[in-house]
């Protein structure tokens, strides 16, 4: 294993949420009761997401810039650990939002947009299957992938918070964290947690990477 | 399969717990968290769990799961270096 360094602190961040995650004292607030501590938890989720997906759409620019297939592969695989991510976000969102909000599915600002997001990323994924020709198919989905980009920024940071009223904390008028984003002793578990699980992700997403070069090279000789 | 669905249900079918009070979640509204949002003995919490509820069975559950998954994670890591190695042509140092 070539650099392990950043894995094994991966899994010692991540270790570390779940224990002091689960086990340190946190705010007693009502209807949240102990669900605060999905803060460690789901919240690193689309943090991770953002990451990986921001690296994905660096590496397709980069791809654009040079012609390498490398960069393509990067790309496409963050974004794919990303999509995972953000997959695991909605679910443990509506599991939390049923004992929160009282529904599964509330249609809450954050939420139809999160959802949108994931449809436009599976789009990405459907476009790159449906092309043969590996530099088609690494130059079109590249290009789609900086519009998908674009286009989450806004529905996942600008219009939640437009809208009138959402339940989702740091929306309706209000950024950053809410009232989270007060607290100090939630902030020593949630920073090392998105740190842990961000990468986790990439770690994912470089098996997969290494993988698909070895394929490649095989399919060549 | 069957297992799945069991779980599914399962889920589905724990009762909202929750005491919705909605029009106190204002969109816009700060919660500065105080020390007596640490001490507020009036909202329920898993306080028995940690007594002797046995809390930290579950924490040890999940950190089994968890480096249970992150063994197979390099396992699979350290085969692809080596694959890498025979494929390439590099020296690995795993």
């Amino acid at each position: 294993m070539k650099k392990v360094w950043w894995k094994v602190l991966a899994v010692l961040l991540v270790t570390y949420t779940i224990i002091s995650g689960l086990l340190l004292d946190v705010p007693r607030l009502a209807i949240l009761n102990e669900t605060i501590r999905n803060l460690h938890f789901h919240v690193p989720m689309w943090f991770g997401m953002i990451i990986m997906l921001t690296g994905s759409v660096v590496y397709a620019i980069k791809y654009l810039r040079t012609g390498k297939i490398d960069f393509d592969m990067k790309s496409v695989e963050l974004a794919k650990a990303g999509i995972l991510f953000c997959v695991l976000g909605l679910l443990t969102g509506m599991l939390w939002a049923k004992f929160t909000w009282s529904e599964w599915w509330s249609g809450d600002p954050k939420q139809n947009a999160a959802a949108i997001c994931l449809l436009i990323y599976l789009a990405y994924l459907v476009l790159r299957n449906s092309l043969q020709d590996e530099q088609q198919r690494a130059r079109i989905s590249s290009v789609y992938s900086i519009f998908a980009y674009a286009a989450m920024i806004p529905l996942l940071f600008i219009l939640p918070r437009m809208a009138e009223s959402s339940l989702h904390p740091g929306n309706g008028g209000n950024p950053a964290l809410n009232f989270f984003d007060s607290d100090d002793q939630l902030k020593m578990v949630l920073y090392p947690a998105v740190i842990g699980w961000t990468l986790m992700g990439v770690w994912l997403a470089e098996l997969r990477v290494r993988y698909k070069r070895i394929e490649k090279t095989l399919e060549e000789n | 399969m069957k297992k799945i669905v069991l779980i599914l249900l399962l889920l589905v079918s724990i009762p909202a717990f929750a005491q919705v009070d909605l029009d106190k979640v204002k969109a816009g509204e700060k919660h500065e968290i105080t020390q007596s949002d640490y001490d507020n003995k009036s909202v329920d919490m898993a306080d028995r769990m940690r007594e002797n509820g046995k809390i930290y069975v579950v924490v040890g559950v999940i950190l089994i799961i968890f480096l249970g998954i992150t063994f197979y994670a390099v396992r699979i890591d350290r085969k692809l270096s080596k694959i890498e190695g025979e494929v390439f042509g590099e020296k690995v140092n795993s």
